[in-house]
């Protein structure tokens, strides 16, 4: 209860309707029930860090924001159109994607395009825009991420670090009212975690909404609005940054945190 | 009775002309046959992965039926046997692209359906993500992966199909072996005709080699 008064006051400090909200979803993997009846708005604007153990759920969590995931019942509501479960929200499920950006743990480029056709191809096929069109916006964000010297290069030519900053450009040459991040830097090399944190904090800077899981729980206190501790598929725990992690109240919150934070 | 041991060139080399007669038989039962299996393949591939029973079971039929029986025995069904269903004749050189087109389709199904599941999860859900429809998603971007993945087989697979026209002879179309036979029975130079039998197969199946490598290198870097 104190949760969804957190929850509330949240959305409603910020002054918006939410662009988000999740009600009463549940999801299933055979036996195992990866989702309880999960409650969750996120405001516009506002940064969402959700931490928890690996299988807690918190990946499954945003993939049901885009329809990546199915799930069994509740329903969610993005930006106005509503995901219903079971596979059955019709078009509504195109329109949330075309709204709504993604950034991979493994990043996902295509591998057969160029950089600059990576970051074209939505544009071109969703938006119907000119391949002009679509080339200025892709060299333009190229250039906001640090990586307009590479865009006629291939994928794999780059580090994976700069792959994932083409990763964000991609999400974002769809101007994206949401992004959602699933792990960004969990699959890269120490040394190149920064610079693509850095590309995020500038997107926190812009205002852009955002849901973020990670476990860098440094950039989690400094860019959050608000951290979800997410544990065996229910919502444990949420608030601001500075309250989850220096006074957490529940014991698992407590148990988690005092694992990933001592080393 | 003399025997000859020695090889005769210029014996292998007069029935060069004749034998060319039949490369163009040989050259369009291989590529029309390849390039309907193709479609046939493309069509049965993607329905063995689709979304219901309804849709895989037949494909799954298809590929089982034309994978398991010998191509001869195919193109002997469809040249004498299905005109008594039909009760018309059917025309060697069209007997002989169908059972090239089915056989390799069926094939071609599963090198299709090989290509296509090799193609890590990740894409899909990028490409979806960014708000491509399904179709646009295989078709920028699971397609185009898939189809470079399946060049070597592809090619293995056009060079068995090349070599099997060989057996057509049998139902009197005239391609190359059967041209070499009828050459043999009046200048019984059995040796030499089947040596030049023998080339021009290899030239032809080296000539696709070095294109589909060139096409997979030339894939590797674009």
């Amino acid at each position: 209860m104190n949760d969804s008064a957190n929850r509330q006051e949240t959305a409603q400090s910020s002054g918006s309707s939410p662009i988000v909200r999740l009600e009463g979803v549940n999801k299933h993997f055979g036996r195992l029930h990866v989702m309880q009846d999960i409650d969750l708005s996120v405001a516009q604007g506002e940064v969402v860090v959700i931490i928890g153990a690996s299988g807690s759920g918190k990946s499954t969590l945003i993939r049901c924001v885009n329809g990546l995931e199915p799930f069994q019942s509740g329903r969610i509501e993005v930006d106005g159109k509503t995901l219903l479960p079971n596979g059955a929200s019709g078009k509504s499920l195109q329109a949330v994607r075309t709204e709504v950006g993604m950034v991979f743990q493994q990043f996902n480029l295509f591998p057969h395009l160029s950089i600059r056709d990576n970051v074209t191809l939505a544009p071109r096929k969703v938006r119907g825009m000119t391949r002009r069109q679509a080339n200025a916006i892709a060299d333009r964000l190229l250039e906001r991420v640090g990586i307009s010297d590479q865009a006629d290069k291939h994928p794999t030519q780059l580090s994976g670090g700069q792959q994932q900053r083409v990763a964000l450009a991609r999400a974002l040459a769809m101007e994206p009212r949401l992004m959602l991040f699933d792990e960004p830097t969990s699959a890269l090399d120490p040394e190149m975690i920064g610079e693509v944190l850095d590309a995020m904090r500038e997107l926190v800077n812009d205002g852009m909404t955002m849901m973020i899981v990670t476990h860098e729980m440094g950039f989690a206190r400094e860019v959050a609005d608000r951290v979800v501790f997410v544990h065996g598929g229910q919502i444990v725990e949420q608030g601001p940054p500075d309250q989850l992690f220096d006074q957490p109240r529940h014991e698992r919150t407590q148990a988690f945190l005092s694992r990933v934070l001592k080393h | 009775m003399e025997f000859n041991f020695q090889f005769d060139w210029q014996a292998a080399i007069d029935s060069l002309p004749f034998l060319l007669k039949g490369l163009p038989y040989t050259l369009l039962i291989s590529f029309a046959g390849l390039a309907i299996g193709f479609v046939i393949g493309i069509v049965f591939g993607l329905m063995r992965i689709g979304p219901s029973r309804w849709i895989r079971w037949p494909a799954v039929v298809y590929v089982e039926v034309f994978r398991g029986t010998p191509v001869l025995v195919q193109v002997l069904f469809i040249f004498y046997g299905l005109p008594t269903l039909l009760g018309g004749p059917i025309d060697a050189l069209t007997a002989g692209i169908a059972a090239i087109a089915l056989n390799a389709g069926a094939y071609i199904s599963e090198i299709v359906r090989g290509g296509v599941q090799s193609i890590e999860r990740g894409q899909r859900e990028a490409g979806l993500s960014l708000g491509l429809s399904p179709p646009q998603t295989f078709r920028y971007v699971i397609w185009p992966q898939a189809l470079r993945r399946m060049i070597p087989a592809l090619g293995n697979q056009g060079i068995v199909s090349i070599k099997d026209t060989s057996l057509f002879s049998v139902i009197g179309v005239g391609e190359l072996v059967r041209q070499g036979q009828v050459y043999i029975a009046n200048t019984f130079t059995a040796l030499e005709v089947y040596f030049m039998i023998a080339l021009l197969y290899l030239a032809i199946t080296l000539s696709l080699s070095l294109a589909l490598s060139l096409l997979e290198r030339k894939g590797l870097v674009g």
